[in-house]
């Protein structure tokens, strides 16, 4: 589904992504871990498409074609979906009005009219339902004034509302309790099925309990530098970083 | 001859026309010696450094209303009304009454013309007490007084809660090349009176107008008053529009400035707190493009103590396009306890397009509390990148960041209608249709 190869990106003058690969096939959990500033955001931003990063290097390709030149709203349409690290706040736009948008903004670059009013309340209610967002919650203005947990279900509300193909998830976990955490998980590993993709970024393997990957990445210095299964990121939870980097050299 | 030399001569002639007892001759002559010493305001005085009136003085106004030769159907101008049968209509038509246009009422409040209440014995006394008293003395206001002669007048007994709203539209045919329009409008709201006013301006032709309007404004104690004015003419048209509103403890006024169109437009919007516990809300928001230019400039003055006033301004400029916010706050001496709020926001969409905002604050009062903010930036991209990886098209995320941006001074206005359309003013002005309203 998504196929990365030989990725080089910097913002600015400074190169941030030195040569990632990275396959990730349909069914799919994957993990990327890695300490800060190892590049795990920018590797999320640049898949979305954010222009301020220069892909100076490689192919970045999903469902067999080229996004590298796409905008970020066209690799949107296409069933790219990330949740931010750090939503952005946007007083004056309520959530529903935002998410309609964005559903019916997505509708017409494939042709289709917009959701017929009725389905999508219907649709707005279920998926609050399963990430037991309450419907007061929908009519405030997206993120103002959100807890950071908030912000977090929110993210993951929208994603159930756009069904994406291949979904992101920068940092979900940071700023949630243990039970928010269960929630938003659980949100995840319902939509997850054998069509869509899902890329976890994570420093920490608590999430990883919860969402279950088939493979863990581990991200250092702009390069993939490791590559195995979960109980890799049980041994990077017990152990750190710093075995991998004596690995290396 | 100079506009200003037109103006004056113009004066003779329609002086001789008026009647000898107009209880308003002695101050139309003042006036005009006053416009007269001062003349049109250039870019020297401080409050006109931004604004430069030039190139609207170099056309060969007319400047005495004639009645237009043809009339003007009702279907050809009802997209400039709020409602057909909800409101009241003061109608005029290059600076004339138009009573096939206009819906007015005697029935328990006066909703008619500033020329019957100049020339009838019955409103003698309102006008002796009210007309002329709150407007400044300016070169501009001035101008307006020496000719004032039609307008909207307004009066509103005590208790007495107007059902549905009021609308002052003045139209302009195009029947004179160029044509100086100065309508006069007064409006005197008693003890506990609530009103809902909605002025407009349109220009119907290519040809060039200015407009020289003042309007005074009377709130008695606890009245209440909601103004609009809806700026979105033609880039033929421009406007200077002068407004003076003169409060009495616990009343609550509120101007809400919508300026979408127009070639220049210049809003002096003047709020004078005579008694404890007013309140005042002055609101805008402005969306210019080309060469589009306006200025807000407005005056609340703190008088008496406890008193609350808030302005928030916002502005999105595109193009080449300039505004001006020049916001002045006053508190006396004895004003004390004054809650005084300011606040302007500016997004520039282009390069070429400029804003100049400018508080002052005069405060001689030691025991209050006034603030004021003043923003000027361009469209927050980590905003527009989060809208774009949904889904949303950079054009729909900028539309949707300027509605947002704009929109906590649509959520005060109390008018459903007025409030549906304005959206869609806005939503027409930055070139989207939204499949929602705010």
């Amino acid at each position: 589904m998504l196929k990365i190869k030989n990725l080089h990106a910097r913002v600015e003058d400074k190169n941030i992504l030195k040569g990632i690969d990275l396959n990730v096939n349909a069914g799919e959990v994957h993990a990327i871990m890695g300490p800060n500033g190892s590049g795990k955001s920018t590797l999320a931003s640049v898949i979305a498409g954010k222009e301020e990063f220069e892909m100076q290097k490689g192919e970045i390709t999903f469902m067999d074609e080229d996004i590298s030149e796409m905008d970020p709203e066209e690799r949107a349409h296409k069933g790219i979906f990330l949740s931010f690290q750090y939503p952005i706040e946007i007083p004056g736009v309520s959530v529903t009005n935002f998410i309609k948008t964005a559903i019916n903004e997505t509708r017409k670059s494939k042709g289709l009219e917009d959701m017929p009013a009725g389905k999508m309340l219907k649709m707005i209610k279920e998926k609050a339902d399963l990430l037991e967002i309450d419907r007061k919650f929908l009519s405030r203005s997206l993120n103002e004034g959100f807890s950071g947990g908030e912000k977090k279900r929110n993210e993951i509300f929208q994603m159930a509302m756009l069904e994406p193909k291949l979904a992101i998830l920068d940092e979900t976990d940071s700023g949630l309790d243990i039970d928010a955490l269960k929630v938003v998980a659980n949100g995840v590993n319902k939509l997850k099925s054998a069509d869509n993709a899902v890329v976890v970024i994570t420093h920490y393997q608590r999430l990883l309990d919860y969402i279950v990957p088939d493979f863990v990445h581990v991200l250092m210095n702009g390069k993939i530098v490791k590559s195995g299964t979960k109980e890799l990121a049980y041994e990077l939870e017990e152990k750190g970083y710093d075995w991998i980097k004596e690995e290396l050299v | 001859m100079s506009l200003k030399e037109k103006i004056v001569s113009s004066y003779i002639a329609f002086e001789d026309h008026l009647e000898d007892d107009s209880p308003i001759h002695e101050l139309r002559n003042e006036a005009i010696k006053t416009f007269e010493t001062n003349g049109f305001p250039t870019k020297k005085e401080e409050a006109w450094k931004y604004t430069s009136l030039n190139s609207l003085l170099k056309n060969d106004y007319s400047i005495l209303p004639r009645k237009a030769d043809h009339t003007i159907e009702f279907k050809d101008v009802k997209q400039y009304f709020l409602h057909d049968i909800d409101t009241y209509k003061i109608v005029f038509i290059d600076g004339v009454y138009s009573s096939f246009l206009s819906e007015t009422t005697h029935d328990a409040v006066d909703v008619c013309l500033l020329s019957s209440a100049l020339s009838k014995s019955k409103y003698k006394s309102v006008i002796e007490a009210y007309f002329n008293k709150a407007a400044k003395q300016d070169s501009l206001t001035s101008l307006n007084t020496a000719f004032a002669k039609e307008g909207a007048y307004i009066h509103i007994p005590k208790h007495k809660e107007v059902e549905k709203p009021i609308e002052i539209i003045n139209f302009s045919t195009g029947n004179e090349a160029a044509i100086l329009l100065q309508p006069r409008n007064l409006i005197v709201v008693g003890e506990n009176a609530h009103v809902q006013i909605i002025e407009r301006h349109q220009n119907l032709s290519n040809n060039e107008v200015l407009t020289n309007s003042v309007t005074e404004i009377f709130a008695e104690k606890r009245a209440f008053v909601d103004y609009y004015k809806i700026q979105t003419d033609n880039k033929s048209a421009s406007l200077i529009d002068n407004t003076f509103l003169s409060q009495e403890r616990d009343s609550n006024c509120n101007v809400h400035t919508f300026s979408f169109g127009g070639k220049l437009t210049r809003n002096n919007l003047n709020f004078f707190q005579n008694g404890e516990h007013c309140e005042s809300t002055l609101k805008g928001i402005t969306i210019l493009e080309d060469k589009q230019h306006v200025d807000h400039n407005t005056l609340v003055h703190h008088i008496a103590p406890n008193c609350e006033s808030h302005q928030d301004y916002k502005g999105i400029f595109d193009e080449r396009s300039t505004g001006v916010f020049n916001g002045k706050i006053v508190v006396e001496k004895d004003a004390q306890k004054i809650d005084a709020f300011q606040q302007n926001n500016n997004i520039l969409i282009s390069d070429k397009a400029t804003i100049n905002s400018k508080p002052q604050l005069e405060i001689f009062a030691d025991d209050v509390k006034c603030s004021h903010g003043c923003t000027i930036g361009q469209l927050d991209e980590d905003a527009l990148f989060y809208m774009r990886s949904r889904g949303i098209g950079t054009k729909e995320a900028r539309a949707l960041l300027m509605y947002a941006f704009a929109n906590n001074v649509l959520e005060s206005v109390k008018i459903p209608e007025l409030k549906r359309r304005i959206n869609k003013l806005i939503a027409d002005k930055i070139g989207v249709s939204l499949g929602f309203e705010l």
